[in-house]
């Protein structure tokens, strides 16, 4: 007899890249359980701030726990301080917030991305317990793998001998990204849920993925 | 009021049936500054006058958010108010967590009424010593309601409470039954000329001193900045000078 489960992956792929001022966040639609489809359209990104959002991947039902708690930290904060929370002071409380489950982790992987005091893009990519670090650009997800590889060789230049640099738009490579990793990602397809977030405001946009 | 022996704790009854320690509880509003609460059939308004211990000391705020659609001031011990504050916040927060939705200022008015009442029946707990004006809005529309210490609460059109209260009374009494289809802009001229009746000539009224506050079906609860007072407030006085 097998003991009851209370994981489960619920698949799909996020991925957050900053420029500047600017970070453009990209979640996949598709939830999963095994070989079905759940649905494929599905939003994995919440708005926490005017200037924050939180892109989460592993199980849809911690997700939107873990989001619905964050935005009542959030909302209280603002009643005790009067302004809303930085994206720095909100990378530490969603670092608490994962820890204080450890021994009963939120099954998320997590990318908290925005627009910091300083007015700089960041990301920030988190395991399951907590563990955070800030990043250029980041992915999530069962298609991590795939996606990080393919950013590393565009950001930064690795596996290519010619020296290069990155300066064509953020929005279109998280879209090459979604588009490689939806060809051989049984688990992410469907349709992408792009925002595109700078001091000047936020524009959201769809973009349709293979469907199989 | 005058000292009475049956007055030592809230547990004790007078012989005429009353509660003193309550009743000295409802004095202590009074001591409080003012309060004023209205509404219209699409906004409620909530302006207060604020004090200053002293003459270099800031003045003290006493209008708070609860949520997007409720509001809350309070005349009397504001250390209870805030705390009162606090209280109505998480569980308005707790509400919106668990059901997704705004929580029906009425059934949030009530757990405060709730909470008052234990401090009414135990020896060993003092009631609160404020009472609160909430402005909420829930799917009929705007509401405005009074609590006080001997946890009761009432819903109104108009309500003022505090020192001097009764002249804003007055005011709201004469004028309440044209507010119904005022504008916004019209609605608040009310609120700040009925705070205005009530403040004696030698207390300064400016965006600082005077707090307002409004909720709506179109507008998530908001302070008025200290700005638009001031911009009121010299209206209104400008309006005084043409008519004397």
């Amino acid at each position: 007899m097998s003991r009851f489960n209370p994981y489960n992956d619920n698949g799909g792929t996020v991925v957050a890249v900053a420029q500047g001022s600017r970070v453009v966040i990209g979640g996949d639609t598709r939830i999963s359980n095994g070989y079905n489809i759940l649905s494929r359209n599905y939003n994995k990104v919440t708005q926490l701030t005017s200037t924050t959002f939180i892109a989460t991947s592993g199980q849809v039902t911690d997700a939107q726990t873990l989001h619905k708690l964050l935005l009542a930290k959030v909302a209280l904060y603002k009643h005790q301080h009067g302004n809303e929370p930085s994206l720095r002071a909100l990378s530490k409380l969603l670092c608490v917030t994962l820890y204080s489950r450890r021994f009963f982790p939120y099954y998320t992987f997590n990318l908290l991305c925005g627009v910091d005091d300083d007015g700089q893009g960041k990301v920030f990519g988190y395991d399951a317990i907590g563990s955070f670090d800030e990043l250029k650009y980041g992915a999530q997800g069962s298609g991590q793998q795939l996606s990080m590889s393919i950013l590393d060789n565009q950001m930064k230049g690795t596996n290519r001998t010619d020296s290069y640099s990155f300066n064509s738009d953020p929005v279109g490579l998280v879209k090459d990204v979604f588009n490689a990793v939806a060809e051989r990602d049984i688990y992410t397809g469907d349709h992408v849920l792009i925002w595109d977030v700078s001091p000047q405001g936020i524009n959201q946009s769809t973009f349709r993925l293979r469907s199989d | 009021m005058l000292k009475s022996p049956y007055d030592t704790d809230c547990i004790t009854w007078s012989p005429q049936g009353r509660l003193f320690q309550i009743e000295y509880a409802m004095e202590a509003i009074k001591q409080g500054s003012l309060c004023v609460g209205l509404k219209s059939n699409d906004y409620a308004i909530l302006a207060t006058l604020n004090r200053a211990p002293s003459k270099l000391a800031e003045y003290q705020q006493k209008l708070y958010e609860i949520d997007e659609h409720i509001g809350l001031c309070f005349s009397g011990l504001t250390a209870d108010g805030r705390l009162i504050c606090k209280y109505l916040r998480t569980e308005a927060l707790n509400y919106k967590y668990t059901h997704g939705t705004n929580i029906n200022p009425q059934r949030l008015v009530g757990k405060l009424s709730d909470k008052a009442q234990i401090k009414t029946q135990r020896h060993s707990k003092r009631p609160y010593g404020v009472g609160c004006l909430v402005i909420g809005l829930d799917e009929n529309g705007p509401h405005v309601y009074e609590t006080s210490p001997d946890a009761n609460f009432y819903e109104y059109y108009a309500v003022a409470i505090g020192a001097r209260c009764q002249s804003a009374k007055t005011y709201l009494e004469k004028n309440y039954e044209t507010f119904s289809n005022l504008s916004k802009d019209e609605l608040i001229i009310h609120a700040v000329k009925a705070v205005k009746s009530s403040a004696q000539s030698d207390v300064e009224l400016n965006g600082r001193s005077v707090s307002v506050a409004i909720v709506g079906r179109d507008t998530p609860f908001k302070f008025l900045t200290s700005d638009e007072i001031e911009a009121t407030l010299s209206q209104l006085s400008q309006a005084m000078e043409v008519e004397v």
